[in-house]
């Protein structure tokens, strides 16, 4: 167990270090002057060369890339940004809880309301309640988180007027951000927990359990729920990290200033020690949550557990 | 004995006729038929099928039928509400919505379109050769495509987009980039759970090349799954796009795709919500439309559920 353990932790390592080598590339040779983005048009040409030295984009990409890589991975120093002279890494903690505060409670939320309609439409599986949840999963999973949003503010925040649609002034500012982000994966999860409950009930120790005269409430409770449990989880896990990774479009709507938004900054800006510091972070946080929830796994599964320990 | 004979002589023959009858019945519901007979049987791939037939088509013809040129400007209508004239209103430049949203269409279907094929392409062949060859290969390939899928689909699309710069043909690269590894892990999985069943085996025996036992062996067993995936992909492409064109990279107004008419919309939010309803509303029903296709598709080539 402890060496699967280890074995994944250093993968991890070099998964990170991989996806913070991919975005240094693309962002070193991605169009468009740092420099002169920075300083503006009509700056002479030995200012936007000092300007650059200042920087080191001047010098050749190899060395640049060992740089970033030493002090990234050795130091823990994400570099200042170019753009704004902050350090990366004090403005990601920073950022990282209001990102955290729409990501978890949105898991929360998509974990308890997908999986409780995807176990009340296969407990009715064919009838009324089955398929108007599905088709509301349908709908959900449809439409755009992005779209989704504009039209909650048009609602909530222009017509009815009881929330802000944008900042992070209250609490009250979280909401619809959390709805949004939540709703999708609501109907994604839905959709697991369902498949997944439709396989245990027709399984022949629910026959037994019926056998036995047990209630209907106990058997689901007892027998199916936990067995299907396996893919519900693995949902959790993907809604997490989608949620995330999805924050750059959600942050952008309600002007939150996380992470992703923070990311979308520093691409519009090609501000490279922004994009790699987000990168690695997002890298980093996906890692983390797929290491928990295979862990998780093998602690509720005896089976799987039993393999790793082989 | 000679009668006992020609009983038997004759039951033969009725056991012959039925083994020709039930063949018969086998072929009768062909894997082909059988797929089409429970396509149209669901309700949700017909709706699905119908939808997305009328909105392909709406896209093709209806710029062409429009009284209004795409970028044709009507000074006296800027921020119209919908009206008899112009059924979904005007934009903020006074151009009619509705023939921007149709004109639209057809770069957001293209995008989706191209790159779910481009991804499924690429990603079905990598899943192939890594299922395929095993081993080394699928170890190689397989870490590979771990660190490719380190990073979110939605934030791989925004850094090739970043690199590549807008425009169409890298909007499409971008989101084929974010699509690969998905669909690669899927087809191996296929993959190996095909290679151990006895129709490899004979094709092995019978000295089928690598190639051909890739090809025309393995490939059309494993192909369901890309289909249904591909078919659900359009949609999540389409919608990944207009996500895209919202924030700003992928395709740039005034080109008037289904992201960036929103991008453009979202500024008037306040005093006129049909510039965000209108184009949100075509997204969500294209995608639901691809969804209920490919959950159809899904329902009908699923051996599991087959009567």
């Amino acid at each position: 167990m402890y060496r699967y353990v280890l074995k994944r932790l250093m993968l991890m390592i070099v998964i990170i270090i991989c996806s913070a080598i991919v975005a240094f590339t693309l962002m070193y040779l991605a169009p468009g002057d740092p420099a002169r983005l920075q300083l503006g048009q009509g700056i002479s040409q030995a200012v936007l060369e000092a300007r650059r030295h200042e920087l080191g984009i001047d010098r050749p990409y190899i060395v640049q890339l060992a740089t970033y890589l030493y002090n990234a991975f050795v130091r823990f120093d994400f570099g200042t940004s170019w753009q704004y002279g902050v350090s990366v890494m004090e403005e990601l903690l920073s950022r990282l809880p209001r990102t955290l505060m729409i990501g978890i409670p949105a898991m929360i939320l998509n974990v308890t309301i997908g999986t409780i309609m995807g176990v009340i439409a296969a407990i009715h599986e064919g009838k009324w309640q089955d398929s108007s949840l599905m088709l509301l999963a349908m709908v959900l999973v449809s439409a755009p988180d992005f779209w989704v949003a504009l039209m909650l503010i048009i609602l909530f925040c222009v017509k009815l007027n009881w929330l802000p649609s944008y900042g992070i002034d209250s609490l009250k500012s979280y909401v619809l951000p959390i709805i949004c982000s939540a709703l999708p994966v609501i109907a994604v999860n839905a959709r697991q927990a369902r498949s997944s409950m439709l396989e245990v009930i027709r399984a022949d120790f629910i026959t037994t359990a019926r056998a036995k005269g047990q209630k209907s409430g106990t058997i689901i409770r007892k027998h199916m729920f936990p067995n299907a449990l396996m893919p519900i989880i693995t949902g959790i896990a993907g809604g997490l990290s989608k949620t995330v990774a999805g924050s750059p479009v959600i942050e952008t709507v309600f002007s939150i200033p996380g992470v992703g938004a923070f990311l979308l900054t520093g691409v519009n800006y090609r501000d490279r020690p922004i994009v790699c510091g987000c990168v690695i972070f997002f890298a980093l946080f996906t890692s983390i949550v797929v290491l928990l929830m295979d862990l998780c796994y093998a602690f509720l599964d005896p089976r799987i557990k039993a393999q790793y320990s082989k | 004995m000679r009668f006992l004979t020609q009983e038997s002589k004759r039951n033969i023959r009725n056991e012959v006729a039925m083994e020709a009858e039930m063949k018969l019945k086998v072929k009768q519901s062909s894997l082909f038929a059988d797929f089409s007979r429970r396509m149209v049987k669901g309700w949700s791939s017909k709706l699905g099928f119908i939808l997305f037939v009328f909105i392909v088509l709406a896209c093709l013809i209806g710029p062409l039928l429009s009284p209004y040129r795409v970028n044709e400007i009507f000074l006296d209508q800027i921020n119209a509400s919908p009206s008899a004239a112009h059924w979904f209103g005007c934009d903020s430049m006074g151009r009619d919505l509705l023939t921007r949203i149709l004109y639209g269409g057809r770069y957001s279907l293209n995008l989706g379109l191209s790159a779910a094929l481009l991804s499924a392409l690429v990603g079905s062949t990598f899943g192939l050769v890594a299922g395929y060859f095993g081993s080394a290969v699928d170890g190689f390939i397989m870490r590979f495509m771990d660190v490719w899928s380190a990073l979110p689909g939605m934030l791989l699309c925004i850094l090739v987009s970043a690199f590549l710069g807008a425009g169409f043909y890298s909007t499409v690269i971008a989101l084929t980039v974010g699509n690969i590894p998905y669909v690669a892990r899927m087809i191996r999985g296929q993959v190996l759970s095909e290679r151990t069943k006895e129709y490899m085996e004979a094709a092995k025996t019978i000295n089928c090349s690598k190639l051909s036992i890739l090809f025309t062996h393995l490939l059309p067993n494993t192909v369901q799954p890309v289909i249904i995936t591909t078919t659900m992909a359009i949609g999540g492409t389409i919608s990944m796009a207009a996500s895209l064109s919202f924030i700003g990279l992928g395709i740039q107004p005034p080109t008037p795709e289904w992201g960036a008419l929103l991008a453009d919309g979202r500024a008037y939010i306040r005093v006129f919500p049909h510039l965000i309803m209108f184009p949100g509303i075509a997204i969500a029903l294209t995608v639901l439309s691809l969804n209920l296709l490919g959950d159809g598709l899904r329902n009908a080539l699923d051996p599991k559920l087959r009567d």
